[in-house]
């Protein structure tokens, strides 16, 4: 595959083995300027050893990493002074208030100190942490600090943010903030690659979404285009004491699917329309009519299965 | 599909002016408590050289050094200065380094910039020597107070410190890179530091160890770094300089590098 010319970031055939286990396995994508790629998977797809091998900190086995016209590793001081990173991990400096923090970080990129302390302000009021600029982080609550982590990655006014995992673990409020940051970067035409658990994060901000399991590409696609491709349109969940129980009556030829998880029966169907009548004649079951959506797709594409080993 | 060549961790430093803003960022955290961090390295090298210097002083009397009679206090000092130079490098490169490397993951974050490992490294070797640096150069400011030496010659003992801390900060550093959790750099040290720091002529003459225990005493770091210190102290210049120096090269040498390939050893999962 040639490497697209507009893209910003490629990645091209990258396998990176420990041991036995082959963690990445030839893997390829691209990201075109301002675009989002969401890259989702279970734990243990190998997400995070891709955007370390995107940053070259990791050391692929194959395969080429290719950003802004650059070579990885080769150019690796060269390309991250255009990246911005927020890793899964919170590395903030719990020694500086949030404007030190920012400062140290801008003078890692060889940025002038007056640079930088004009630059401190807006990234402050971006992260919503103007007030908080004399915090140390141990003062701040779990959405603070990512943002913070977040205004540290754009320092250097990057072209591209790597985050891996960026509202993990944060509160609803918390989350949907750092969702309306991120849509103000890619307004002003930044791009950005995404890994997250949460399908609606993919959902909302993703322009492409990919698909990971055991290192490989199992799919990838614009989010809606995903959905219609592997699954029907309708879904019914049922639930409660003898739910699963309809897995195995006639009720099961109204679907085009049904999959069983936990205490839930799910219909898959392109019309709802014939079962929901017939599901009012259990009324100690609980029923939820919905559109299918990345969740559905992704435990179909991944499995339901908890892994022990993830 | 191209196969990608793994790079030896061997291979030689790539060192950039990149570990600067690494420096300032030690810097800066120190800054905010250097003064209780002050009071805490010299106090408990002045409790040796008061405890020892005048109480065993009292008993020994003076000390023959190359054929010249110095007070026992004078060679305490030379010697102990460089035991303190040596504590300070280590501590900083050892419990410190590690708490930035492993604990608060600041290295991680700093790799996420465009600094590579070689100039963390080399930017935690020279700050921990710094810290050497500091710590003696307070020292040097109480012995000067306390009249235990005016030798003029203690200008160039200065650079001599540093390079002690230089040694010392980069052989620690090996052990950092292979540091588990702190409990590790206990080994260090009382099976390396402690021993060293009674073989290395610091509390009395190297001619009262047996003659094999003083060859191994030799090839210390600890020694050589006192061979070239004490006549410093004594306004002499050291009769053979050029072999505790390069004794001291070699050490500070050998183990940056080594250190340096543990560390890429250890980063590069």
């Amino acid at each position: 595959m040639p490497i697209m010319p507009e893209s910003i970031l490629s990645v091209q055939h990258l396998v990176k083995r420990y041991g036995e286990a082959t963690v990445v396995s030839d893997l390829s994508f691209a990201i075109a300027p301002g675009e989002c790629l969401g890259v989702i998977g279970p734990n243990g797809a190998g997400k995070t050893t891709t955007i370390r091998m995107c940053l070259g900190l990791t050391v692929p086995d194959e395969g080429t990493v290719t950003a802004f016209g650059l070579q990885m590793p080769h150019d690796a001081l060269a390309i991250k002074a255009q990246l911005g990173v927020v890793s899964q991990m919170d590395t903030l400096d719990p020694d500086f208030d949030c404007a030190e923090n920012l400062l140290v970080y801008g003078r890692y990129f060889g940025l002038k100190d007056a640079q930088i302390r004009e630059r401190i302000p807006s990234l402050l009021a971006f992260a919503s942490l103007s007030a908080k600029a004399h915090a140390k982080p141990g003062e701040l609550s779990g959405g603070m600090k990512r943002r913070l982590s977040l205004a540290r990655a754009l320092v250097n006014n990057p072209r591209l943010l790597l985050l891996d995992e960026p509202t993990t673990g944060l509160d609803p409020q918390a989350r949907h903030l750092m969702w309306e940051r991120l849509q103000l970067l890619l307004q002003e035409g930044k791009s950005i690659l995404l890994t997250t658990h949460f399908m609606d994060e993919a959902e909302r901000l993703c322009h492409r979404l990919l698909v990971v399991d055991h290192g490989k590409k199992i799919a990838e696609g614009a989010p809606r285009d995903l959905i219609r491709q592997y699954l029907e349109p309708e879904v019914v969940e049922v639930f409660g004491i003898g739910a699963l129980a309809l897995a195995d009556t006639p009720l099961k030829a109204l679907a085009a699917r049904v999959e069983l998880s936990g205490e839930t029966v799910f219909f898959y169907t392109g019309d709802a329309k014939p079962l929901l009548p017939a599901l009012a004649a259990h009324p100690q079951l609980r029923t939820l009519h919905r559109p299918a959506n990345l969740e559905d797709l992704f435990l179909k594409l991944t499995g339901r299965q908890i892994r022990e080993d993830a | 599909m191209s196969q990608v060549t793994q790079r030896s961790v061997w291979r030689a430093p790539a060192l950039t002016w990149r570990w600067w803003p690494v420096f300032r960022r030690n810097w800066l955290v120190w800054k905010k408590l250097a003064i209780p961090s002050l009071v805490g390295n010299i106090a408990e090298p002045l409790m040796w050289l008061v405890a020892f210097g005048y109480g065993m002083g009292a008993l020994v009397g003076r000390v023959t050094v190359d054929g010249v009679q110095v007070p026992y206090i004078l060679f305490l000092a030379s010697g102990s200065i460089c035991m303190s130079a040596m504590n300070a490098a280590s501590f900083e490169a050892l419990y410190s380094a590690f708490s930035r490397m492993h604990v608060q993951k600041t290295w991680d974050g700093i790799m996420n910039a465009p600094v590579n490992l070689d100039d963390i490294v080399l930017a935690e070797m020279l700050w921990a020597a710094f810290k050497a640096i500091f710590t003696v150069t307070a020292i040097l400011g109480v012995m000067l107070a306390l009249g235990i030496s005016y030798s003029p010659k203690l200008l160039v003992a200065w650079p001599v410190l540093l390079g002690v801390g230089i040694t010392f900060s980069c052989v620690a550093l090996i052990f950092n890179a292979l540091a588990k959790g702190y409990d590790f750099f206990t080994y260090y040290f009382t099976l390396f530091l402690t021993p060293m720091m009674f073989l290395s002529g610091i509390f009395f003459p190297l001619e009262q160890l047996p003659p094999v225990v003083r060859a191994i005493s030799q090839g210390l770091p600890l020694t050589n770094a006192v061979a070239l210190v004490r006549p410093l102290f004594m306004d002499q210049w050291p009769a053979d300089w050029l072999r505790p120096l390069a004794v001291l090269a070699t050490y500070a040498g050998l183990g940056f590098w080594v250190a340096l390939a543990l560390t890429r050893k250890r980063f590069r999962a």
